[in-house]
């Protein structure tokens, strides 16, 4: 593990944008840490957080100190990078009766995210395996530079430990940063993920983190781990949802989810999208376009002679049983990484460790 | 981060001609297709469905109805109910479609050899099973006694009319068909089709059964089986759910923890029984 002073944080973003990347980071707007281009180090949310979060509830903070990533995690994942609201899929013309396809041309910019908790490492290694085969994902995910940084203090609705994926950066990064900024000493531990993360590092301005830098480097996980409040205890859990499908419980919750889909659109592994071709008005010209979905939308269980899922609690079963227990089947991994999104954004508080608290008990 | 596994041709469908359009029913046509470019068309299994794309309107799963083992057209029959099916309707030799696939697990044909096999079928559901019924008619022999029970809403509604009588007539084949609402020329049966099942005709504890209509109808058309002694192991539906992108990545096919995309439409029963008794799954 390396050790870079204030200014070191400088380098790296000039020696990212001198190899050709578009640094995408946090800075704070309309009083939220939202995810955005960056020119420079000094537009990030210096001395700002956002740890106050809790059922329908987020507020900012000053933290009376100059924290570089002093805050949580915002609104938004990275996914939108990745896998974009709105993307063009095809290009078809008519050709006479005839027509020819062409799939869209991928953008796929090299773009350094600063930033990436491990969270949200997690939930990028979910959409590595969901969009395995798709062009576009592909593209972009192989274009990015990740620089994760290690949470040495949690959020209101963060619970990463119950869901094993933080609060420190394991794997997926090019380089790990720990900002420690406590005693008196603004510095960050670097550590390199990837040999061009590592190569990268080489030529930064580093020294050797010492003894004491472990020391709180350990410290600020523990302080991280310490302040969760909330968890999801996995033993048996399920099986219960895959057993507890009929049980009256998610009429339950149906009755206070609003299903506006906050939810599934702040949840940084949903990937349902809708697929809607469009012509030109003359005829001549089409494109397929990909937006996001989700299945709190009446339509997204739509065939002909009704929607399948009409009831509010036939679609929060859904959500639910497809994060905590159909995922893995799927995918081989939960559709939960414990960001916290979903607790934060939901109008109305509904808590997905709660209601997996209440069912798996059912 | 390697992206060897990408596909850039996954959204892409193929332009193909459509060399026939034949009208089945007031709403039903089947579309015989060849692709634009004259190059081969890829294999498929009785069962499997392809993404048909209407240019600028849309793009929706509709099953083979084709012959697997015959060279010739891809073969679709198709139900109009919205405005991709009305467009694909309108449809004139010569006029190309784009397609992608195909998709999707398939009928067991294979593995229901030396068995009898019992094809059950509701309304349009008849055009996904009639590959298997071709790949059993053509290898007649590795079969035991083949029935195919079909339910329509009424006279008219009786898809693929004429090969139905051809197949009572000239194959050692037990065909019936019943109608929800006879009409007045109509001398045949009147019933819900598991009243067929219930009829017989076939060894229960040595019968492979297919199904493909309403789910409603697959229910009682299996527990009508259970009752005359066929196991669950044997009998395999076919699921329909909304669908985007048939390769596992949309979201909306889900049911359970199956893709009906990829993972069906064709199921074994007991994969999924204790799903189909959840309301709105
Ligand atoms: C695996 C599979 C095989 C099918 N095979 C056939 C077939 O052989 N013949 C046939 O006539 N029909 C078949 N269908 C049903 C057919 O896909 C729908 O009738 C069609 O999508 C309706 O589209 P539309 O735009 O004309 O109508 P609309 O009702 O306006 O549909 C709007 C959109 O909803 C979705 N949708 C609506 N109904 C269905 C449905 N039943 N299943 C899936 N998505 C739906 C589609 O995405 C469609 O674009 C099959 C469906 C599935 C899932
Ligand atoms: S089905 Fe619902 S919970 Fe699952 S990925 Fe789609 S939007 Fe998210
Ligand atoms: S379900 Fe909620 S807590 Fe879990 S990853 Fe999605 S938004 Fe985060
Ligand atoms: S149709 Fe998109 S996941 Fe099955």
């Amino acid at each position: 593990m390396k050790r870079l002073h204030l200014e070191g944080l400088d380098a790296l973003f000039g020696a990212l944008r001198g190899a050709g990347y578009t640094l995408i980071g946090p800075r704070l707007r309309d009083r939220a840490i939202v995810l955005d281009e960056l020119e420079s180090a000094a537009e990030l949310p210096i001395g700002w957080t956002d740890r106050e979060q809790d059922g329908g509830h987020y507020r900012v903070a000053a933290r009376g100190d100059d924290a570089r990533f002093g805050y949580v995690t915002g609104p938004q994942g990275w996914k939108r990078w990745l896998f974009p609201p709105q993307e063009v899929l095809l290009r078809a013309r008519r050709l006479g009766q005839g027509m020819r396809i062409e799939a869209a041309t991928v953008e796929a910019p090299r773009r350094a995210f600063i930033g990436v908790r491990a969270c949200d490492l997690a939930a990028i290694a979910v959409q590595d395996r969901v969009f395995v085969h798709d062009p576009g994902y592909q593209a972009r995910r192989a274009a990015c530079f990740i620089v994760a940084v290690n949470c040495t203090e949690a959020g209101g609705t963060c619970f990463c430990v119950s869901q094993g994926s933080g609060p420190r950066a394991g794997a997926g990064f090019d380089l790990a940063l720990t900002e420690l900024c406590g005693d008196g000493q603004h510095r960050f531990l670097v550590e390199a993920g990837s040999q061009v993360g590592a190569t990268l590092l080489d030529t930064l301005d580093a020294v050797e983190a010492t003894a004491a830098d472990h020391e709180a480097l350990e410290a600020g996980l523990a302080r991280a781990r310490g302040q969760m409040g909330r968890r999801i205890e996995h033993e048996g859990l399920a099986a219960a949802l895959r057993e507890h499908l009929d049980h009256p419980y998610w009429q339950k919750v149906g009755e206070r989810c609003l299903g506006c889909a906050n939810c599934t659109l702040v949840c940084p592994t949903c990937f349902c999208a809708e697929v809607e071709d469009r012509m030109s008005l003359d005829g001549s010209e089409a494109e397929r376009v990909r937006h996001w979905d989700s299945c709190f939308n009446l339509e997204h269980s739509y065939v002909v002679g009704g929607t399948v899922r009409t009831s509010t609690a036939a679609r929060y079963r859904q959500w639910l049983t497809h994060k905590l227990a159909h995922w893995e089947t799927q995918f081989g991994v939960s559709g939960c990484t414990g960001c916290g999104r979903c607790i934060t954004a939901c109008p109305v508080g509904i808590d997905i460790t709660a209601e997996a608290a209440a069912l798996r008990q059912a | 981060m390697s992206t060897a596994a990408a596909d850039p041709g996954l959204w892409l469908p193929r332009p193909y001609r459509v060399s026939r359009c034949k009208r089945e029913l007031s709403d039903t046509f089947t579309l015989e297709l060849l692709p634009a470019d004259g190059e081969a068309m890829p294999a498929f299994r009785p069962g499997q469905f392809n993404m048909l794309y209407a240019f600028g309107l849309g793009e929706v799963p509709i099953s083979i109805s084709g012959d697997p083992d015959a060279i010739g057209p891809l073969v679709h029959t198709i139900r109009a109910v919205g405005p991709v099916t009305e467009a694909m309707r309108a449809l004139q030799p010569a006029d190309e479609i784009g397609v992608r696939g195909p998709f999707g697990s398939h009928w067991p044909v294979a593995d229901a050899e030396g068995m009898d096999l019992v094809i059950v079928a509701g309304g349009v559901g008849l055009a996904p099973l009639r590959p298997a019924i071709y790949h059993a008619l053509r290898h007649r022999r590795r079969y035991g006694r083949v029935c195919v029970f079909y339910g329509a809403r009424t006279p008219d509604d009786i898809l693929f009319k004429t090969e139905l009588k051809r197949w009572r007539g000239e194959f050692d084949m037990l065909v019936e068909v019943t109608v929800d609402r006879a009409t007045r020329d109509w001398a045949g049966k009147v019933g819900v089709v598991t009243r067929l099942v219930e009829g017989g005709g076939y060894d229960p504890l040595h019968t492979v059964a297919l199904m493909c209509g309403p789910e409603v109808m697959m229910r009682y058309t299996s527990r009508a089986l259970e009752a005359r002694g066929v196991a669950r192991e044997r009998m395999y539906l076919s699921l329909e759910r909304n669908m985007k992108c048939a390769v596992g990545l949309c979201g909306h096919c889900q049911f359970g923890p199956h893709f009906v995309c990829k993972d069906g439409p064709v199921f074994r029963l007991d994969a999924i029984e204790s799903l189909l008794a959840v309301d709105e799954l």
